[in-house]
């Protein structure tokens, strides 16, 4: 059978500031629990709010990068249910005038199993608001941190224009790109930095209306939102084709089982209460805010791409996977301005170094070596100074241990030889000791050639540099 | 304008509020907020075609707080407040039970 | 019945400031004597929650000896104030005269607070309040009812009336009060004291415990209007902390209080507050007869008009209760405060700490609040109350353009007995004249200007415009002195 299939994403982003949304606690992970928190984001009787006006900038670049509307009046609101994470049991955000209106993001190129797009994918709204401290459940009781209790988030809403687990994918991927380039935040799930809520409903072809819809909260990584998709339309299609009834629920996600979870049925719709918040001034973005931002905005990972691709002239593969995540791409540029050609350049960190961060679940901006140093890396290489291979070699041993890529290279005998006196030494050394092969080459046996230049390099012990050994020998033999 | 319902669900707004309420404080409320709703609903009779709503009593925009951090108050401070801790580092809830689950932020 | 109105020696907050600079008294010496007269008479007024004797005298000792040692923190270093229960002084309770709060020790001070720390004064008690400032009479404090000191039967007024009693009853020189919709004019007018509401943003509300957001404001409850003055203007200015607060330059009323007259200040007099419903004939009188003085002196009457008068209390008590209904949602004994010691998971941990936590009254306004705030309800209640203010706002405006300041009633009547309204609704449209002012956001000031045939003090108001503090100031303190239209009370 055939299905439509509808999704949207709720995605959350904290907005990287030095301080909190509405107190001046220092908005970092990783504290102390219940370390950085003060009266305002404790809820203390009689605090008052006072908004960041970072995290309102970075909110409407988020919107800018986004192709969205930007509001011209916004405010905040509160929006009320009690729960023990929330200090005041309401929780600012806004409702009817979000900082960003209708947008849309483009996704394209190859997702996570096979390629999609070009589409864009459209933005309802993205919005500003503090988030909630952090519960652990324990058997009989559960412990609340308010480290993160009012740290500035973004709530970003897409249209529901995603059909498929691969799209959904490939918006989050372009979504993290444009927040990691426009300095919004750095989006590691690992963090929460970013979080994302499925919807997702079925229908049959022709059918008007959709089934009741899913909603599949807390997902903590990409594949999860990926996986989590293909299981739900799987289920899903499962009861439209035995006809059976849908309750609107909201599910969780166990990635150890690979499967969603009934985690609360949704009787009727929550009444929140939103109001305008009285503690807070309406702000009214006037055109010369915007102006400055625009000025700030950063390139869009979509112009990085096509840059890389007209002026450094890379093939598009490349110039898409360099692209990926801002700080490959300041990578890569920063290790061509230090002097290395730019295809050499995206060879290796497409190769070695991406692998390696891979295989070792490290981020890009986690890896040891400078991008300066692989430049001398690959000027190395360039020289004919050391091979390919010594340069992987020399590469890891600065990943594990640092150090000079000349100085490793030298330390280890890896220094080719390149000097032509001391190779012809050793050329003049192999025709003497091998006289048959010698006259196959005069008349005309490349092989033999072959059979001469493994003599020379096994004198010079593997440190000769190739391309001179040809040369010398062809010089000696032919010319 | 639609009217509103005359009779006021006590036991939803309560519920709402997280509010116990008695039997009988809940037949007293009613009443006396039906009385208060009833006496509010005077506000009908006024035309407001074209007023806009006032949520400030000052005309003031863009208060903004400049973005650096400051200390934090002492842990201690909070944990001697606190009715219930865990090891004084965490605060301590009751177990949370199913249909207290929120919407997440 | 009985009768405690006194006045402490030297009698006010300016007195003890200038009897300080003479040397003809100390710290200690100020603290004491009131100190004297809180154990004399508070065992039957209760308008204090708690009087710590040592912490005041380490802190007049203190202010003592930094005078002696020339480093005084300025003329009012070492005079004492008395704070309500709601306003949050660092390392103090602050329980809002909540059982909720009870244990909850404050973290910080509000703003009000970290000022007049700089400027010297001794914090001298918590005084007592409806409970989180709900009621007009003080009886809805969880802890005990305070009385009015001219009648032991009657109420002070409220929610600040444990502010008005404490300073009417000679305890404190002055005393800080916030008036959300009345709470500092109503008790200080049945108190026969002054009672200063600033314009909305003139004082930081930061470290006030809100009870509605948009209308609430700290002031001043003083035995006369120079008090009031001063204290405003150590209070007053912007503040960082609150995103409400007007950005104003410093201000000096009380300089400006030297040689007041009132020839060709406009007067205006709504034509509705004489036509509400309950209004007494001796409040009524008290009212024509400054009216008359003001005319005699050269001040011109005119008649004004604020036709949305009827829908004020309706407005009101639907905005109030609506933002009263969120703000108070964090007192759930999480995190501070009491929690239910019997209650086996976290929905029951809420009900069962809010239901023993809060009293009626706050109950009865909570569910308001969020039923008018509740899904089906916002636009019919919520939206309309807030476009109704927003008209009520313009009547101000357009009044304020035929007078610099508007003269009427405090309450329609003097103080009441207690236990009179047993109709909550009867009780809030009592504050007709009060609560106009809060929502149009301007200032206005409760002055005593006799007292009636009940040995009550009646009370006058008078609004100014939005920051119009040193029109009605003036004229206030015009009234209290060469103007005083009545045969003076106690007062
Ligand atoms: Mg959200
Ligand atoms: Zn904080």
């Amino acid at each position: 059978m055939q299905y439509d299939i509808v999704i949207g994403l709720e995605v959350h982003v904290q907005i990287r500031t030095d301080m909190k949304m509405f107190c001046r606690c220092a908005n970092r992970f990783g504290a102390a629990p219940n370390t950085l928190v003060c009266p305002i984001c404790l809820g203390y009787p009689g605090v008052l709010p006072v908004p960041n006006e970072q995290a309102i900038r970075r909110t409407l670049l988020a919107g800018m990068m986004c192709n969205c509307e930007l509001a011209a009046w916004s405010k905040f609101d509160r929006k009320s249910y009690f729960y023990p994470d929330m200090p005041k049991n309401y929780q600012l955000s806004q409702y009817d005038l979000p900082l960003c209106g209708r947008g849309h993001l483009r996704i394209e190129g190859k997702s996570l199993i096979g390629d999609v797009g070009p589409k864009d994918v459209g933005i309802t709204r993205i919005h500003l608001e503090e988030d909630t401290g952090k519960l652990t459940h324990f058997a009989q009781s559960s412990g609340v941190d308010f480290n993160r209790a009012g740290m500035p988030l973004m709530e970003i809403v897409s249209e529901p224009d995603i059909s498929s687990a691969d799209e959904a994918y490939a918006y989050l991927v372009a979504l993290r790109q444009v927040m990691q380039y426009a300095d919004i935040s750095d989006c590691d799930m690992e963090k929460g930095q970013m979080r994302c809520d499925v919807n997702i409903s079925l229908k049959l072809p022709g059918a008007t209306a959709f089934n009741k819809k899913t909603e599949v909260k807390n997902l903590n990584s990409f594949k999860a939102v990926h996986r989590a998709i293909e299981y739900e339309i799987e289920r899903q299609a499962e009861i439209l084709e035995e006809g059976g009834q849908f309750i609107q629920a909201t599910r969780g996600w166990n990635d150890v089982l690979g499967e969603t979870y009934v985690q609360r049925i949704k009787e009727d719709a929550e009444d929140y209460r939103y109001f305008p918040c009285p503690d807070l001034m309406p702000m009214r973005i006037d055109d010369e805010l915007l102006d400055e931002l625009r000025c700030t905005m950063a390139e869009t990972p979509a112009r990085r791409r096509e840059r890389f691709a007209r002026d450094l002239e890379l093939p598009a593969y490349d110039a898409h996977v360099l692209t990926l995540e801002k700080a490959t791409a300041d990578y890569f540029e920063a290790c061509v301005a230090a002097g290395a050609p730019a295809k050499q350049a995206s060879n290796w960190i497409m190769g070695e170094i991406l692998r390696h961060l891979s295989e070792t679940d490290t981020p890009m901006t986690g890896y040891p070596v400078r991008p300066e140093e692989l430049a001398k890396l690959i000027g190395l290489i360039e020289k004919g100074t050391i091979n390919q291979g010594q340069g992987r070699k020399i590469l890891a041993q600065m990943v594990a241990e640092g150090g000079e890529p000349e100085a490793i290279a030298r330390e280890k005998g890896w220094v080719q030889e390149s000097n032509e006196g001391v190779i012809a030494d050793f050329v003049r050394q192999a025709i003497a000791a091998n006289p048959g092969p010698a006259q196959e080459v005069r008349e005309g046996n490349a092989k033999a050639l072959n059979f001469l230049m493994g003599q020379v390099m096994r004198l010079s012990r593997g440190k000769a540099n190739p391309q001179v050994v040809m040369q010398l020998l062809e010089n000696e033999l032919t010319g | 304008m639609a009217t509103p319902a005359h009779d006021v669900d006590i036991a939803h707004t309560a519920l709402l509020a997280r509010l116990e309420l008695t039997d009988a404080e809940k037949s007293a409320m009613q009443h006396e907020i039906e009385d208060i709703v009833g006496y509010v609903r005077l506000l009908q009779e006024v035309d407001v075609d074209g007023v806009e709503p006032t949520a400030h009593a000052a005309p003031v925009h863009n208060v903004f707080r400049k973005d650096a951090s400051a200390p934090s108050m002492a842990h201690e401070r909070m944990m001697d407040n606190a009715p219930d801790t865990i090891d004084d580092e965490l605060i301590k809830v009751p177990v949370v039970l199913g249909g207290d689950e929120p919407g997440s932020a | 019945m009985a009768n405690f109105v006194a006045k402490p020696a030297p009698a006010t907050l300016h007195a003890a400031a200038d009897a300080l600079a003479a040397g003809t008294t100390s710290s200690r010496q100020l603290a004491h004597d009131l100190l004297e007269r809180y154990r004399v008479v508070d065992g039957t007024i209760h308008g204090f929650l708690r009087v710590d004797e040592a912490a005041i005298l380490a802190q007049a000792d203190a202010a003592d000896a930094r005078r002696a040692a020339g480093k005084a923190l300025g003329r009012f270093d070492g005079v004492p104030i008395a704070i309500k229960d709601n306003i949050s002084i660092d390392g103090q309770p602050c329980t809002c005269a909540s059982k909720l709060l009870e244990g909850y020790t404050a973290a910080y001070d509000a703003t009000v607070i970290a000022r007049l720390r700089e400027a010297g004064f001794v914090f001298f008690g918590q005084t007592n309040m409806d409970e989180f400032a709900m009621g007009s009479s003080t009886e809805h404090s969880a802890w005990f009812p305070t009385c009015n000191p001219w009648n032991t039967d009657c109420v002070p007024g409220g929610s600040s009336g444990g502010s008005a009693a404490v300073v009417a009853s000679g305890q404190a020189l002055g005393a800080l009060g916030s008036d959300t919709g009345g709470s500092i004019r109503q008790p200080a007018g049945f108190c026969g004291i002054v009672g200063l509401k600033p314009t909305y943003g003139r004082v930081s509300r930061f470290g006030l415990v809100a009870f509605a957001s948009s209308l609430d404001q700290i002031g001043p409850l003083t035995h006369d209007v120079r008090d009031a003055a001063l204290l405003l203007d150590l209070i007053g200015g912007h503040d960082p902390n609150d995103s409400t607060s007007l950005d104003l330059p410093a201000t000096d009323f009380e300089a400006a209080l030297g040689n007041v007259d009132v020839k060709g200040l406009r007067i205006g007099l709504p034509r509705e507050y004489m036509e509400v419903e309950g209004l007494s004939d001796e409040v009524r009188q008290a009212v024509e007869q400054t009216r008359d003085a003001f005319a005699k002196a050269g001040a011109t009457i005119v008649e004004v008009s604020l036709p949305r008068t009827k829908y004020a209390v309706a407005t009101y008590y639907v905005i109030a209760t609506a933002e009263a209904s969120s703000n108070l949602a964090r007192f759930d004994g999480i995190r501070y405060g009491r929690r239910a010691k019997d209650a086996t998971n976290l929905l029951d941990t809420y009900f069962k700490s809010r239901e023993q936590g809060f009293g009626d009254e706050v109950k009865r306004r909570i569910l308001l609040g969020t039923y008018v705030l509740s899904s089906g309800y916002y636009d019919a209640y919520y939206l309309r109350a807030q476009k109704v203010r927003t008209l009520i706002r313009q009547d101000f405006r357009a009044a304020f353009e035929q007078c610099d300041a508007i003269l009427g009633p405090v309450a329609p009547t003097t103080a009441f007995r207690s236990g009179e309204f047993t109709d909550p609704l009867q009780m809030y449209l009592a504050d007709i004249y009060t609560i106009p002012v809060n929502l149009a956001g301007n200032c206005a000031i409760s002055v005593p200007v006799g007292v009636a045939s009940s040995g009550l003090p009646l009370s006058v108001q008078l609004i100014g415009d939005a920051l119009g503090e040193s029109t009605i100031l003036r004229a206030a303190q015009w009234l209290t002195t060469t103007g005083s239209p009545m045969p003076a009370g106690d007062a």
